[in-house]
């Protein structure tokens, strides 16, 4: 068989991970290309890569182009007309309208999540580890739970169709993941960090601002990222909070304009494209982030 | 929301607020945090107060009322009115109700049989080495980057009977009113959340691919096996605690869908996608009975949490979380 074994090369990580990856798929470079493989990907390639080329044609195409030559086809005119259409139709407000939601609740959680992970990693009290156990109990919360009594609350409090009222549950419920993240960075912190701070005689929040927060970068920037598109990409919460054109979010505006704008799917689509864009510039800028962020969200 | 099996998370009700651990006299904290510095100072519990304070106001209180208000009946004026047994009783007596429980239940166990094989191969292939695999994964990764509400109407305006690719493909779609049919809709939500997901669970199966020992590949190579014997014998045992995550992952998201039918079929045709979730949006905020929503949001929670700890218990998984978390 032409398989993978090769010695492995005892002269650096390099060689060796070489090795392992090729060992791992059974594929080492100069041995038989996986065809089968090659494929399979190809096939999803098309799966995930033609809705999105038809989305993407369709922002630039207009109305009578797009229907009369079909979704699949190319381009035949170009055109910006779908994005002025979008602003005319509300989507900037509703763009700021998002904003404001994502940068209350980073917020919110930047504030309350570092001291509640320092609390949870450094102190050895019963009470600490009971609110853990809470907050981990909170992860099987789902949103559609809360949603009935949640607007009893919120009308109540007097905070129905106001951005506030949407806010604040959003937030809650970033906060029992963002904690089990950041626990995680924080427990990586070397205890012997501590007791040398302490030795310098620095009190608590000393140690919290100049050794836990600077050590735990990392962890703040996936919870950032997270609850940001916790935010961003928040629907029920808005949807059943708030009411008037306002108070609408962009995903809010997004199902809107899907009854409004009824066949005009071009600017639907455009809506689409311009209410990702600010997600993938932070693909762009904080994959890793935002790829651990993802694998916190979970199935949602 | 946001869902990650856990042992602990397996059980529907958190602590009520009240049980959060009172604060502790200031004089108590300092002589605590005297007592840190000496060894290394730590924070008291006052620490984590302001957030189990706001987690308790707005997580926990409502799952609290949403028991008691499954006992009133409230129309969204004035104030709920305790209506004893009355909601349960027609719950139980719904024919909608108890289609829409196996539907959640049909439309999850098809998402895990569609996503699991498809996510393993995708998430098998991009830990390999193959040319261009860096580029294709990030290609893979757009639907993730979508919000399900983008997704829904990308699809919904795809599939559009008369603007969309049926339109343009007869040969593949027949009269193409794909959502007007049970078994098209109950399919294109299958397909539509698999569209979405997937890359997540590669991303998972990724990462637990990686991390297989490269000792256990030459092993069964120098005993002969080629590379699909390898990757049966070798990577798929290995992947079963990723499977395991991957699957509580997509019964929780599963039987917790909502944006996606809310905007692709609006729970039709008929009730023919009205799942649970659904269905207590319906009868809360579109029939305003809120009693009875509240009464089928707290079912809904008992059978998602039913049914993740049975997976739980049957896969051993309470175990392996538990060294995880550094709990127990």
């Amino acid at each position: 068989m032409t398989t993978v074994v090769r010695p492995s090369p005892a002269d650096g990580r390099n060689a060796s991970r070489t090795t392992r990856r090729a060992a791992t798929t059974g594929t080492a470079v100069g041995v038989r290309p996986n065809y089968l493989a090659g494929i399979g990907a190809f096939l999803w390639l098309c799966v995930v890569g033609l809705p999105v080329y038809v989305m993407l044609g369709a922002t630039v195409r207009t109305r009578p182009d797009y229907t009369a030559g079909g979704p699949l086809s190319l381009p035949g005119t170009f055109s910006f007309h779908n994005f002025v259409r979008d602003f005319q139709g509300g989507f900037g407000r509703y763009f700021l309208n998002t904003i404001t939601v994502t940068a209350s609740v980073v917020a919110i959680v930047l504030l309350l999540v570092p001291p509640l992970a320092f609390a949870i990693v450094r102190n050895r009290g019963r009470a600490t580890s009971t609110v853990f156990r809470m907050f981990l109990l909170g992860l099987a919360v789902p949103a559609q739970a809360v949603i009935v009594p949640m607007f009893y609350l919120i009308s109540k409090a007097g905070l129905y169709d106001n951005l506030i009222g949407v806010i604040l549950p959003t937030a809650a419920f970033c906060l029992p993941v963002c904690a089990l993240i950041l626990t995680g960075t924080m427990r990586d912190i070397g205890g012997e960090l501590f007791e040398a701070m302490a030795i310098d005689g620095a009190d608590t929040k000393r140690v919290f601002f100049q050794l836990v927060v600077p050590l735990s970068k990392g962890g703040l920037s996936t919870i950032v990222v997270f609850s940001a598109l916790q935010a961003w990409n928040g629907f029920l919460f808005p949807l059943v909070l708030t009411q008037s054109e306002n108070s609408k979010v962009l995903t809010l505006g997004l199902y809107n304009f899907q009854t409004q704008y009824g066949v005009d799917i071009p600017a639907l689509l455009a809506a689409v494209v311009l209410s990702t864009v600010p997600v993938l510039l932070i693909y762009l800028f904080a994959r890793r982030a935002l790829v651990q962020g993802l694998m916190g969200v979970g199935g949602k | 929301m946001t869902s990650a099996a856990s042992p602990a998370g397996t059980t529907p009700a958190g602590p009520p607020p009240t049980a959060a651990p009172p604060a502790p006299p200031a004089g108590a904290v300092r002589a605590r945090a005297r007592r840190g510095a000496r060894g290394a100072a730590r924070p008291g519990i006052l620490w984590a107060l302001p957030a189990v304070v706001f987690f308790g106001l707005f997580a926990l209180v409502p799952l609290v009322l949403v028991a008691v208000l499954s006992f009133t009946s409230w129309t969204g004026l004035g104030s709920p009115s305790f209506a004893g047994l009355a909601n349960w009783t027609k719950l139980f007596h719904d024919p909608v109700m108890i289609q829409s429980l196996w539907l959640s239940v049909l439309l999850t166990g098809l998402g895990v049989l569609v996503q699991t094989p498809l996510s393993i191969l995708i998430g098998v292939w991009a830990a390999g080495r193959q040319r261009g695999r860096a580029v294709l994964s990030a290609i893979f990764f757009i639907p993730l980057l979508l919000s399900v509400t983008a997704v829904s109407v990308l699809w919904r305006a795809l599939l559009d009977p008369n603007f969309g690719v049926p339109a343009q493909a007869h040969w593949l779609f027949g009269d193409g009113n794909l959502l007007g049919s049970r078994t098209g809709a109950i399919g294109v939500l299958v397909f539509v959340s698999a569209w979405q997901y997937t890359p997540l669970h590669s991303l998972i199966y990724q990462g637990a691919t990686r991390a297989i020992p490269a000792v256990l590949y030459q092993a069964a190579a120098i005993d002969g096996a080629g590379r699909i014997r390898q990757f049966l014998h070798v990577t798929l045992p290995q992947l079963r605690n990723a499977v395991v995550t991957s699957v509580i992952l997509m019964i929780v998201g599963g039987l917790t869908t909502f944006d996606s039918v809310l905007i692709l079929t609006e729970g039709g045709p008929g009730t023919d996608t009205t799942i649970t979730a659904y269905y207590m949006y319906d009868k809360a905020f579109k029939s305003f009975d809120y009693g009875t929503g509240a009464a089928v949001a707290l079912l809904l929670v008992v059978v998602a949490t039913a049914i993740s700890l049975v997976v739980v218990r049957l896969s051993g998984y309470d175990r392996m979380a538990g060294t995880q978390e550094g709990l127990s």
